[in-house]
């Protein structure tokens, strides 16, 4: 039974990163723009908000934990953004290639993460790995009384705040999406951007705003992954390949963040199912972590076969749109 | 609830339009400004950070790349090998089929020349091994590449997703294999194949190390060049990818086209890695293709498909690695700065090609009579 709760707890944790980036990037896409710099934005979230926390906890001499969360926060969105911005300059308004901008942010912004998480460490003087303590508390603090309701309390109360936010974050992407009017707006933009624009939507203004919002938000999935899955430190290349899992978990979602809610902690469940179960071989552990990309294949194929009307990517996902060229 | 925006217009505060064809050296001329300018970017980035002097550190980066012969054919040789994929990469691209699979299908063609190594190496001659590890390696990238072809042809599923996706799953698939390959036992890595007999290793060529290489990724560039400039199915290639309704309007089989095309990009990806299996590294690991696959897109798309324009980036790129190295070691700096050096270049000069294809003029629209 423990083991099962522990099970669950690891999914989780491994899927709410995952979550942060899929909302984003199903953001981004229903505008039409196929980002492939998430690994990128993530990278530079968590960079933003390691190093603004650490800055804040070497600087003041008594830090407070809610200014070091809400200063880390922010920085993390806006570091993120700014790499949703500079890919949205390039492919919106200098109209540049959207697979290679994607794929040019990832390498920058992988860079730049790789770059100061390796040189915090030496710029605090010290040896070895930094520690953000206050910081790192803060975001992993349980909530109280409810947590410590036994098994329920384990499964359902036992995270930080930022596990929560993924999730409401995902429920008002969706209704945003489903239910308002900018989200219709935003849907059209990237279903026939020369329809909307006829309609009178300004095309441009809402391919930047969701592309920066959605890259802050995947940036909140590396925020997520160096504040509460790594308590405050930061291994060079640590996030691995979660960055294309999420762009994976928006096919896998079909394009809406409800589904990625239970999709990611699939996802995270089956990239970690290799060590649950007892009696594997190294060599069939190794095809285990295959499932996460076999099952997106999978869903990809079906999806395309079935041509439901509903489950399909945004009908101008990837192709760029200039208002001459028609 | 669209308020009347259109009512209130405003002149917006550029025009654009597009330009006629630009004249080759002006747009060249624009190509080296957006270079500089990123140079002296990166210098501001390096001097913020770091306090360095950049034009040392851009002295160290020459170093590191071409100080010495030998670090000037190891970066030769990885300049070569990602001209290699990005040449492979090209008809692909060409046909506007967004492949993203190379890294896959890199390693694909890798781990078929490491098992071909590992368990024939000794046992067949030279003039079969080779032959026989080309082919097989281009077979597996050919399968790679054929897979998510077939699926995009018949029912249009998504390519971009499906190859990135299979990258991965190369990828398990080579940590299963080394498994079963490791040496010594528990290193969990394959080490040095054949580090004894050199089976399988490229041999020296006019006494060069990497003679052999140079003289097939070369045969390769020509070759494709040759293919889609002068081949029917060069052209057919080229109509599929402006527009696939005029293709079908002039009788062309698009997915055929498809199909045969991405077969031909993904074979040569597999080529790519045996190349790097048995002619760099001897030794396979997921590692193998180190990120060359998405590296070669960003090549292939930035020479705008000409093969020839392809040597010169590939080997901008692996000279901006190279030499970062030695920035590391020589200021003591992390090594990543490279790769947010790259990515300030690889911005500029991505954003740059805007300013060739399109004029931007100031706003007010002179009165039409």
């Amino acid at each position: 039974m423990s083991t099962v709760i522990i099970f669950i707890q690891k999914a989780i944790a491994q899927g709410i990163g995952i979550l942060f980036g899929a909302t984003g990037e199903i953001l981004t896409e229903k505008s039409g723009n196929l980002n492939l710099g998430v690994p990128g934005m993530m990278y530079m979230g968590g960079i933003g908000g390691l190093v603004s926390a650490f800055l804040y906890e070497n600087y003041t001499s008594t830090p407070n934990g809610i200014v070091a969360v809400l200063f880390s926060f922010a920085c993390a969105f806006l570091c993120a953004s700014l790499g949703g911005f500079i890919y949205s300059v390039l492919t919106i308004s200098l109209r540049a290639n959207q697979n290679v901008a994607g794929l040019a942010l990832t390498t920058f912004g992988v860079g730049l993460g790789n770059f100061f998480g390796g040189s915090l460490s030496q710029l605090a003087g010290g040896v070895g790995q930094i520690s953000l303590p206050v910081t790192s508390a803060a975001y992993t603090a349980k909530i109280p009384w409810l947590s410590e309701l036994g098994v329920i309390g384990d499964i359902f109360f036992s995270y930080g705040f930022l596990t929560y936010l993924s999730i409401i974050l995902a429920v008002f992407i969706t209704w945003f999406l489903q239910k308002t009017r900018k989200g219709l707006n935003l849907r059209a933009v990237g279903e026939s951007p020369a329809t909307a624009d006829a309609a009178g939507i300004n095309v441009t203004k809402y391919k930047y705003l969701s592309t920066c919002i959605g890259g802050g938000i995947c940036g909140l999935g590396g925020l997520y992954f160096v504040m509460e899955y790594a308590g405050g430190t930061w291994t060079n290349n640590g996030f691995g390949d979660r960055g294309w899992l999420a762009i994976a978990l928006v096919i896998f979602a079909l394009w809406r963040p409800i589904n990625a809610i239970w999709g990611s902690i699939l996802f995270g469940g089956l990239y970690i199912l290799y060590l649950y179960i007892p009696g594997l071989q190294r060599s069939t552990q190794e095809i285990f972590k295959m499932l996460p990309y076999v099952a997106t294949i999978l869903v990809l194929i079906l999806t395309s076969l079935r041509k439901k009307k509903e489950n399909q990517p945004p009908e101008n996902l990837g192709i760029p749109y200039f208002r001459e060229d028609r | 609830m669209q308020k009347q925006n259109h009512a209130v217009y405003k002149e917006p505060l550029f025009r654009v339009s597009k330009r006629e064809e630009l004249s080759l050296w002006r747009a060249w001329l624009i190509r080296i400004c957006a270079i500089l300018i990123s140079l002296i970017v990166c210098a501001a980035v390096i001097y913020f950070l770091t306090k360095l002097n950049p034009i040392q550190v851009y002295e160290a980066i020459f170093e590191g790349a071409l100080g010495t012969e030998k670090r000037t054919w190891v970066t030769l040789r990885d300049s070569l090998i990602l001209l290699c994929i990005a040449v492979a990469i090209t008809p692909a691209f060409k046909m506007k089929f967004w492949n993203v699979g190379a890294e896959g299908q890199v390693l694909m063609g890798g781990l078929v020349t490491a098992a071909i190594m590992i368990y024939a190496g000794d046992a067949l001659p030279s003039i079969i091994l080779f032959p026989v590890m080309l082919l097989a390696s281009a077979l597996a990238g050919l399968l790679w590449g054929f897979m998510p072809a077939v699926f995009k042809a018949k029912w249009n599923t998504n390519e971009t997703l499906f190859t990135l996706m299979l990258n991965y799953v190369a990828m398990q698939l080579v940590s299963f294999c080394i498994v079963f390959w490791e040496n010594p036992a528990g290193s969990n890595a394959v080490g040095i194949i054949n580090s004894i007999t050199e089976a399988g290793w490229f041999k020296p060529l006019f006494g060069l190390t990497y003679g052999w290489n140079v003289i097939i990724v070369l045969v390769i560039t020509i070759v494709m060049y040759a293919y889609l400039k002068y081949t029917k199915q060069g052209y057919e290639i080229a109509v599929v990818g402006e527009s696939e309704n005029t293709a079908r309007y002039a009788g062309i089989n698009v997915k055929k086209v498809i199909m045969r095309t991405m077969a031909i990009s993904g074979a040569l990806c597999g080529i790519a890695g045996f190349i790097l299996v048995s002619g760099a590294s001897h030794t396979i690991s997921t590692n193998t293709a180190g990120g060359r696959g998405f590296t070669a897109i960003i090549v292939a798309w930035l020479s705008k498909l000409n093969a020839f324009v392809m040597v010169l980036v590939s080997f901008l790129l692996v000279f901006m690695e190279k030499g970062s190295i030695q920035i590391a070691s020589q200021f003591n700096l992390n090594e990543y700065a490279s790769d947010v050096l790259t990515g300030i270049i690889l911005f500029f000069v991505l954003g740059c090609e805007f300013f060739i294809h399109y004029r931007v003029n100031k706003g007010h629209r002179k009165k039409e009579n």
